[in-house]
């Protein structure tokens, strides 16, 4: 674990991966630190953003280990069901050498782990992708990728919560909706949540 | 009620911010320049976080279908109410009917308009304001647009700021180390404190872009996203280095070389397409000390006063304001007359 900190109002936590983020981030939602504002995760780090009058590099230091020794507490498990018909599944499956159907069971085989939410309010990055489905993004990004679309690029699958431009590669899509902000959660995913996605029509 | 008969070049509804949403990758937005933002605020007797219009480049041309306490702050306008000019940093009175021209913004990017009661669009996750990034809160303000106004709870006349900022086009901003120096070449460190960067016409509520000698990567690959903060310095792979404004994603993937201090911001919010930037250090003991300051001349500075007074003060900063408008025309016209050659 290393502290660096992101002007006077923030720490950046560096860790080994999105799990020991979401450990710690809920370790300090339990005993929080003075002024604490945000807790942002991130790939491999939390970003703590507190009053920067009461934040102290020393006593996050000090309060640091000691919450991270914590045994991580799995989050909720959601089921999506996706129709895999998306504009890219037939490139992407020849550009990674399987057969459309090969795709589909490697997408649907893992148990995901919402690493963080960014890019547009409540859009996953799932961690838990297939080795063998990695890809960088499109070379040029759509101007306009649908809402509900299920996509991968980067390591990560995720889900568009919103139609927005998009570089990601469409596998398919699914009816949930995953960001609300009139509802009291307005995401449906949190970090740390898991994700299996299943086949559908 | 205000109707908007002209929005300017870009104007939008800000307040405090969608704050504690950071980690479902909602973007704070909030007023760019959160300082100028809460002392127009104050002036009319709001609470901070009151929304107010934020005008980039221009001032919009409003009319006032009810009497309002007004202020404006931030960038300087040549506003005139009813024909008359009247001065940012004090309370104004429009009576119904009055029409609000903001006119250009002569120094600086962005002035607020605040109005006592706030403007009563209806919140989004706590916050009345345009998230021009994620398209959350209201929308940006075009013409035609009539904005409701909330209760107000002003008592007395009004109030102005002492010695109100000023912006020009060579700011200096004053910063503290990044957390990932380690990316940069040393050269590219120094030249970061030694360069004069331009403003480039890109920049927007998400980030101000720089344009100059490119701030070279030592480090191939990408950095893990990671959560992002206000004044936060990235580099892209370009060299050409972004500072984050309110309105930046939750998340980011570049590194970041420097933090612009919290005390700044309100500098950084005001700096226009062509304007220049220059970058120093301090301490975070500094950076505490300047942030303090800022936080007691809200309280100190902000003076009430009655009608007189603001009638006299509005004399005095508007001679001074002409005097000082003269004097960009010519400093502006001798840099055209060196470009030329």
């Amino acid at each position: 674990m290393n502290l660096r900190p992101m002007g006077e109002g923030a720490v950046l936590v560096e860790v080994e991966d999105c799990t020991e983020a979401h450990a710690l981030r809920r370790a300090l939602l339990d005993a929080p630190l003075p002024g604490m504002r945000e807790l942002i995760p991130g790939q491999a780090s939390l970003l703590i953003v507190a009053d920067p009058l009461l934040l102290d590099l020393n006593t996050v230091a000090a309060r640091l280990p000691a919450v991270a020794r914590d045994s991580p507490v799995p989050g909720r498990l959601h089921e999506f069901s996706v129709v895999y018909d998306g504009e890219d599944l037939g490139l992407v499956a020849r550009q990674l050498g399987m057969a459309t159907q090969e795709l589909v069971r490697r997408h649907t085989a893992p148990l995901y782990e919402v690493a963080f939410l960014g890019f547009v309010p409540g859009f996953p990055y799932l961690t838990g992708l297939d080795p063998a489905l990695h890809l960088p993004r499109r070379s040029r990004p759509r101007t306009r990728v649908p809402a509900g679309s299920v996509a991968l690029a980067d390591g990560y699958t995720g889900i568009y919560p919103q139609a927005t431009p998009g570089g990601w590669h469409i596998l398919g899509r699914c009816a949930a909706r995953l960001f609300d902000a009139l509802r009291v959660q307005p995401a449906l995913l949190m970090p740390g949540d898991r994700v299996r996605f299943t086949p559908g029509s | 009620m205000i109707e908007v008969l002209a929005p300017g070049v870009f104007t939008t509804i800000q307040d405090g911010g969608r704050h504690g949403y950071g980690h479902l990758g909602v973007p704070a937005a909030g007023a760019a320049d959160p300082f100028n933002m809460r002392v127009a605020n104050r002036l009319v007797g709001n609470p901070d976080g009151y929304a107010t219009l934020e005008m980039t480049g221009a001032g919009a041309t409003l009319r006032f279908d009810t009497d309002a306490h007004i202020a404006l702050a931030g960038g300087m306008l040549d506003a005139q109410l009813d024909g008359q000019p009247v001065p940012a940093y004090q309370t104004l009175t429009a009576k119904r009917g009055t029409l609000l021209a903001c006119g250009r913004i002569v120094a600086g990017w962005r002035s607020y308009l605040a109005v006592a009661g706030g403007i009563g669009v209806p919140p989004v996750l706590g916050s009345r304001s345009t998230d021009t990034l994620s398209g959350l809160g209201p929308d940006a303000v075009i013409a035609g647009a009539v904005l409701p106004i909330g209760a107000s709870a002003m008592t007395g006349e009004g109030a102005y700021l002492r010695s109100p900022p000023q912006y020009g086009t060579l700011t200096r901003l004053r910063i503290l180390a990044g957390p990932h120096q380690d990316w940069f070449a040393p050269a590219s460190l120094l030249t970061l404190r030694e360069s004069t960067f331009r403003i480039s016409p890109q920049s927007d509520r998400t980030g101000v872009r720089l344009e100059g000698t490119a701030l070279e990567r030592v480090r191939a690959g990408e950095l893990p996203s990671m959560g992002m903060v206000t004044g936060a310095m990235q580099v892209p792979p370009s060299g050409q280095a972004i500072l984050l404004l309110g309105n930046h994603g939750a998340t980011g993937g570049y590194p970041v070389i420097a933090n612009v201090i919290g005390a700044d911001v309100h500098l950084l919010a005001q700096l226009g397409p062509g304007a220049q930037v220059r970058f120093s250090d301090v301490s975070l003991a500094e950076a505490l000390e300047a942030l303090s300051r800022q936080e007691a001349r809200l309280q100190q500075d902000i003076v009430t006063a009655d009608a007189s007074l603001l009638a006299a003060r509005a004399l005095m900063t508007l001679a001074a304001g002409h005097a000082s408008l003269r004097q960009a025309a010519v400093t502006e016209g001798r840099r055209r007359i060196r470009i030329r050659k």
